[in-house]
């Protein structure tokens, strides 16, 4: 299966795979807040033309790019005609009590817009950059909070099995639907009701098996020497390349300008 | 004997089952493994080894007794750092003990545990994996591996703290046929071509012939001390759970109907050439 959801990693080499985890998330960030804070029609061609020039240089393929557009249809359906029905200014239409204005129109537009942008930088964010990659990111972007007590190795290290552990629960997940099958239980019939009553006997092992593994992993953990201590080193070092400098001077000179155009 | 480096005097250890019974585990063990010495630890299920080996890196304290490890008392918190440091343990789930989400992280879990600089962390992590033979997967995620691999992953990882001695606890229970082999050559590895100290806990006497050394433990003591090729023929090993090697069982029986076979054969290769030995005599005397 080649299929890219929503939010999923897709390994390759393109030049944003290869930026800091950290750049790329404060990017991601500026880019977020440019389509609210620009005025301009300028500010917002610079704002697209900056999403569609990241969007070039990922690599993704266009279809998983509009596929994510698809995740808040709905959200931006419903965003659209709340502003469409309830902006004031001059009525352009009077639908028996309800009157729609020109500036209901631009102002759903807007809304949409601004939607289709956060979503695309999401998926930009996450097509480019694995969950490990992100994680050690947010936790060296973090640990300035490490001196005010904030348990930011902790988390990174919460964070870290969790990750790990993901395919070995779909593995059990499979190996437990198996075998309930193998014993008549019927997973993929039925009304909605009983199918989730049927996941009852996948879910109880599984919570189980995880229990175990976790107590398992603990005394693993203890026989290596961790402790909750903040003198831990790190192996995986990020440093910040010249791509990287380049990436974060061309988004904020861009923003800046966006911003200042009146 | 060599220099110590494990010794434990008058250990016991004591837990509180469900309804708040005392267990005994461990009934009072006096043991010295010295430095470089590659032991086996077999025995039925609950018999203590596990709870045994568990001292020997701290991860369990003695009820009463004591253990040294490397001249360190375990009991002292001072210490847990230092002998987690020296004695590296690795254990029978590979999938969990694993804990980052590549191989390399794996391996340099431990020493950035115990504050290594960054630089030399680099080294150890590639020097471990280069022993262990993974290195050529270090950006794999776990569960892209085998058992096998997983644990050498796990003993790599045990590796990069630089150790004095590792306990495998039934470090092969889970594995295939060839997950199996590999990570035996690899143990053998680690005594003979390092000189670490190697402590095998494992339910085969097959495995268990692969040391020098093999106790046998039975209800929380030790029975049983010695070479394997005394132990393994001792009358003690005759029981439900333990069981020979399958050659040196052949051997006993062949013995038991008068055939003049020498003791000590623990693998089929002695037992066939042996039994060559047997056959040329007996057509020259013939």
């Amino acid at each position: 299966m080649n299929l890219l959801l929503p939010g999923m990693y897709f390994a390759a080499d393109s030049a944003l795979h290869r930026l800091d985890p950290r750049v790329k998330m404060g990017v991601a960030t500026v880019l977020m807040v440019l389509p609210f804070a620009v005025r301009h029609p300028f500010g917002h061609l610079l704002t697209v033309g900056l999403v569609g020039t990241a969007a070039i240089l990922s690599r993704a393929p266009w279809r998983a790019l509009l596929g994510t557009l698809r995740t808040v249809f709905w959200l931006g359906f419903f965003m659209f005609f709340f502003y469409f029905f309830t902006t004031p200014g001059r009525p352009l239409v009077a639908l028996g009590g309800v009157t729609v204005t020109l500036e209901g129109l631009v102002a759903g537009a807007m809304q949409v817009y601004r939607l289709c942008l956060l979503a695309l930088i999401a998926a930009l964010l996450t097509y480019t950059t694995s969950p490990l990659q992100l994680t050690h990111g947010l936790e060296a972007m973090l640990s300035p909070l490490a001196s005010l007590g904030f348990p930011v190795r902790e988390l990174g290290m919460v964070m870290t099995i969790a990750l790990r552990f993901v395919p070995t629960f779909f593995e059990e997940i499979e190996t437990l639907s198996r075998a309930q099958k193998a014993r008549g239980v019927d997973l993929s019939s039925g009304a909605p009701w009983h199918r989730i009553r049927n996941m009852v006997p996948i879910l109880v092992p599984l919570f189980l098996s995880a229990i175990r593994r976790a107590e398992e992993l603990a005394v693993a953990m203890e026989a290596r020497g961790f402790r909750s201590q903040p003198r831990r080193t790190h192996l995986c070092r990020l440093a910040l390349s010249r791509a990287d400098a380049i990436a974060v001077l061309i988004v904020l000179a861009c923003g800046a300008a966006g911003v200042l155009i009146r | 004997m060599s220099i110590p480096f494990i010794q434990t005097r008058a250990l016991e250890y004591t837990y509180l089952a469900e309804d708040d019974q005392a267990i005994p585990a461990l009934r009072g063990i006096d043991l010295t493994i010295g430095r470089g010495e590659f032991v086996s630890l077999i025995g039925p299920n609950g018999s203590g080894k596990s709870t045994l080996a568990r001292h020997f890196n701290a991860l369990l304290l003695p009820t009463a007794g004591e253990v040294w490890v490397d001249g360190l008392l375990t009991s002292d918190p001072r210490h847990i750092q230092a002998i987690r440091q020296r004695v590296g343990m690795v254990f029978q789930n590979p999938d969990n003990q694993l804990v980052a989400g590549t191989v390399e992280e794996d391996v340099a879990f431990g020493p950035e545990n115990l504050g290594v600089p960054p630089a030399e962390l680099r080294r150890r992590v590639d020097e471990a994996l280069e022993i262990v033979g993974m290195t050529e997967y270090r950006h794999h995620p776990p569960h892209m591996l085998s058992g096998g691999q997983k644990q050498r992953v796990a003993i790599a990882g045990a590796l990069a703290t630089r150790p004095d001695c590792i306990v495998f606890d039934e470090p092969t229970s889970m594995l295939d046929a060839e997950g199996r082999h590999q990570v035996l050559q690899t143990i053998q590895r680690l005594n003979a071509e390092l000189g670490l100290t190697i402590i095998l806990i494992t339910q085969s006497m097959d495995e268990a012939a692969l040391a020098r050394r093999v106790l046998v433990m039975e209800g929380g003591c030790i029975v049983l001390d010695g070479p394997p090729e005394a132990v393994l023929e001792a009358e003690e090993v005759d029981r439900p759970g333990l069981g020979r090697p399958f050659a040196a069982e052949v051997a006993r029986r062949l013995r038991l109907r008068g055939l003049p076979l020498p003791s000590g054969l623990l693998t089929v290769d002695a037992l066939a050439a042996a039994l060559n030995e047997v056959r040329n005599n007996g057509s020259q005397h013939g």
